[in-house]
Parts: C-alpha cells; structure tokens; sequence
C-alpha cells in the first residue's frame, strides 16, 4: 500500500510518520501531484496559521489535486480546516471540500483548546471499534460547527465537529497520531479503508 | 469535555535522564526513550523533556532524543532547556516535538515570543515562569530560580499571553520540592485572569495536591518530576482519585 503524507511545508509531518510506522506501515512524503495522485491513502497534515498554510498549498498548486482526489483522504488538525469552505482565521478561503465555515471559540472558554477531550455521536467507518466518549487530544483555537458532514463531535464552549466525512474525504480536528491508543486505532481504520 | 492533565517532567543531561529513578520494570534507568513509553503506558497525558546539559553537542543530542521519543511515544510532549532562537525550535519541530517551552531567552528577548509565534504558531509555544515571593510579590527568576528579575509574575503571564503564546507552564520555586503542594493562590489568579491554559508545577507531593491544583488553583493541567520518578505516586491511580474527586480526566 503507498501511503503519502502531503508535504507543502505546514506540519508535523514527522510525528505522523512515525505513528503510521508503528501500526507496521510506511509513508512517503511528497509536494508530487503524480505521486500523490497515484497514492493509496493521503494524509493531509498542518498545523500554524491558516491563511498562510492556504497559501503555501497554493504555490504548490495542490489546492488543485487534493479536492479532485478519489482514494481516501484524511486531513489532520489545520489539514482538515483547509478542507472546509473558508475559516475565519486571516479571512482564508479553503479547499471547499466540506460545506463548512471554520469559526474561532470565543473568549468565554481558554483559547486553545489544549489537551484531551471526549468524541461521541460517531457515525463513520473511521471510528470501527472506538467507543463513544473516548478521548482524543486536541490543539486549536478554531472550530467546525456542527454540519451534516459531521462524522464525530466533541464540547468545548458549546458541541461543534470533532471529524468530518464525505465520499473520500475525512477530517479530524483531533491529532490521531497523538492520540495513545485510540488514535492509533482510527488511524489503522483509515489506512484499510 | 476537556480532561485536566497530568504531565510528568523528565530531567534531560547529554541524552540521559537525570535524577533518580526508581522503576523496576526499567531497564535502563538513564533511558528517556523507555522512561518516556512507561509514562505513556500509565496513562500520563503529556511528556516534558528539560534539557539540562551544557555542552557543544547538546543541540544534536537533544534532536537525537526528541526524534527517538517522536518514534516511540503517542502522545504529545515538549522539550525546553536552553532554547533562545527560531533555529533551535525548528530543529526539535521536525525531529517531532509538539512543543517546545522557552524560559530565559523570552525574558531577555520578549519579542521572541512574537517571533516564534508568527512561525510556528501559538499551539506549540509553551513560556515557563518560574517565580517567588519577594516581600509578598511574585517577582520573576532565571536560571532556575537562581536570578530574580525585576518582573511582576503576573504583568509578565499577561505580557506572554498578548505575544500570542499558547500555553504558560508556571513553577513556583518557593513549593518547588518541598512537596508541600502547589502555589494554589497565585496559581488560581493567574488562570482566571488569563485565556490560556495554566500548567502548575512545584510543590507536588500527595495526591490531594493535585487535587488541590485543579479545585483550588484552577490549573488546566499539572507537572511533577519526582513523586512519579520515585513512584511515590502512580499516574494511574492519581488520575482514579481525581475522577473521584469530580475532576475530569482522561483514563
């Protein structure tokens, strides 16, 4: 199986390599449209500040290639966020996969939001064998309300998308790769899909 | 909803742990890597490794570390000691820290903060205070608590939170080891005069202060080195008496 993390210069690409090599996998990481286009599975990592994420995808010019993508594809933390139809994090535009606008918490609660938090209502083949109430741990300061697309939902400030799915595409808010055991067991789901 | 956290801190010189330690299931007691996946094991929420070696290759060895640890450890951790430049934080990002913690170089060099920031963005900047009483006000230390500064403890904390960091890890050297409890009264002003997470550390010596830290000081998550090196305290059972107590937590 040929597993691509994309690699457009905004992440902690490492960390997700190593998780995927200790479920007994190897991934490669790549900015090639051919090589991601050809991939298995795709991972769509990020972490950092949306606008200029979005922005360095663009240069790149995979703000094409990801959304015309046909094998599963999972975007992680800000990966995910770029998916969405627009954040409100330096007015970005996004990919528009998910019909979503990414919002930031207010002041009311810490932000971010740091540490381990509960999924539930978990309505995808991403979570087989994941309880609900299992905790995932987070870092974010902006959030995907709750939207038909929502696959999984966590409480912060109010419920809001704690992953979202459609066709082949997935987004986790959470990180899975730093997510102990649970994470790893999301990860295995996404990867033998 | 948000569990509290419980994070053992792992004294690091030249690529080994310092201190003693006290684990029978460990091979090597000097070994971060192994020390490290045992504190996963018992359900630790978050690492944090302090670099505390002086030597010219401690930039190489310390990368060396962070990327043995990334290999092994799933859950997240943060690497400080000596940090003061962009080019220091990049290297432990792509090794695989999640965050990196920096104490002195953001006294001495405010702007650094803002700097960092702007790079790698606020999720992964954690600024460590280390503060005591002098003449009833908190005044800011260096050097581990030796150089007091002329700094007010929570002017400082505000200052920090304005330059975009994500998270504050707060030691109080007046508890720092007397394992009496945590500086629950400054500890609880600077959580709920701030919007980012408070991370308590000093002071840590029975299960009720960790309870305390959380009821009483309002921390969003809690530090101690050597009440888990010593395996005075189980991470396990600390984190069973805390959903006891109503305190919610990751088990």
């Amino acid at each position: 199986m040929k597993i691509v993390i994309i690699d457009y210069g905004a992440g902690n690409i490492q960390s997700i390599k190593f998780a995927i090599q200790r479920l007994g996998y190897d991934a490669v990481l790549s900015s090639d449209p051919i090589e991601i286009q050809t991939a298995d599975k795709v991972i769509f990592p990020g972490v950092g500040e949306a606008s200029s994420a979005m922005g360095k995808l663009r240069a790149s010019g995979l703000d094409q290639v990801v959304p015309k993508l046909k094998q599963p594809v999972l975007g992680i933390c800000l990966g995910m966020q770029l998916m969405c139809r627009s954040s409100e994090e330096g007015n970005t535009k996004g990919l528009g996969i998910f019909d979503v606008e990414v919002v930031r918490f207010s002041n009311k609660v810490k932000v971010p939001q740091i540490g381990w938090n509960e999924i539930s209502s978990l309505k995808s083949s991403l979570f087989r064998a994941i309880g609900e109430n299992e905790h995932i741990y987070l870092v974010h300061s902006f959030y995907a309300p709750l939207s038909t697309e929502t696959i999984a939902e966590s409480e912060y400030e109010m419920r809001y998308s704690a992953a979202l799915g459609k066709d082949n595409f997935f987004g986790t808010q959470f990180h899975p790769e730093k997510s102990s055991e649970v994470g790893a067991r999301i990860l295995r789901n996404f990867l033998e899909m | 909803m948000l569990a509290k956290r419980i994070i053992p801190c792992l004294d690091i010189k030249n690529g080994r742990t310092v201190k003693g330690i006290n684990f029978v299931d460990l091979r090597d007691a000097g070994d971060p890597v192994e020390l490290a996946e045992i504190y996963s094991n018992e359900g630790a929420d978050e690492l944090v490794f302090l670099d505390i070696s002086a030597t010219e290759q401690r930039r190489k060895t310390l990368a060396h570390l962070v990327y043995q640890v990334a290999e092994k450890v799933n859950i997240p951790f943060t690497v400080g000691g000596g940090i003061s430049s962009i080019e220091d934080v990049d290297i432990l990002l792509q090794n695989g820290a999640d965050k990196v913690s920096i104490n002195s170089a953001a006294v001495k060099n405010p702007d650094l903060i803002n700097d960092l920031v702007a790079k790698f963005g606020s999720q992964c900047i954690v600024v460590a205070i280390d503060a005591k009483q002098i003449n009833g006000h908190w005044k800011v230390h260096l050097v581990g608590g030796k150089v007091p500064t002329e700094l007010d403890l929570f002017e400082w904390a505000k200052e920090v939170e304005d330059r975009g960091a994500g998270e504050i890890l707060f030691t109080s050297m007046d508890h720092d080891g007397t394992k009496d409890g945590f500086a629950n009264t400054a500890l609880k002003k600077l959580s709920t005069s701030l919007n980012i997470p408070i991370i308590a550390s000093g002071g840590a010596g029975n299960k009720q202060h960790f309870v305390d830290s959380f009821t009483k000081g309002k921390a969003d998550a809690a530090l101690a080195a050597s009440v888990f090196h010593f395996k005075e305290i189980g991470i396990r059972e600390l984190k069973k008496e805390l959903r006891q107590c109503g305190i919610p937590v990751r088990l």
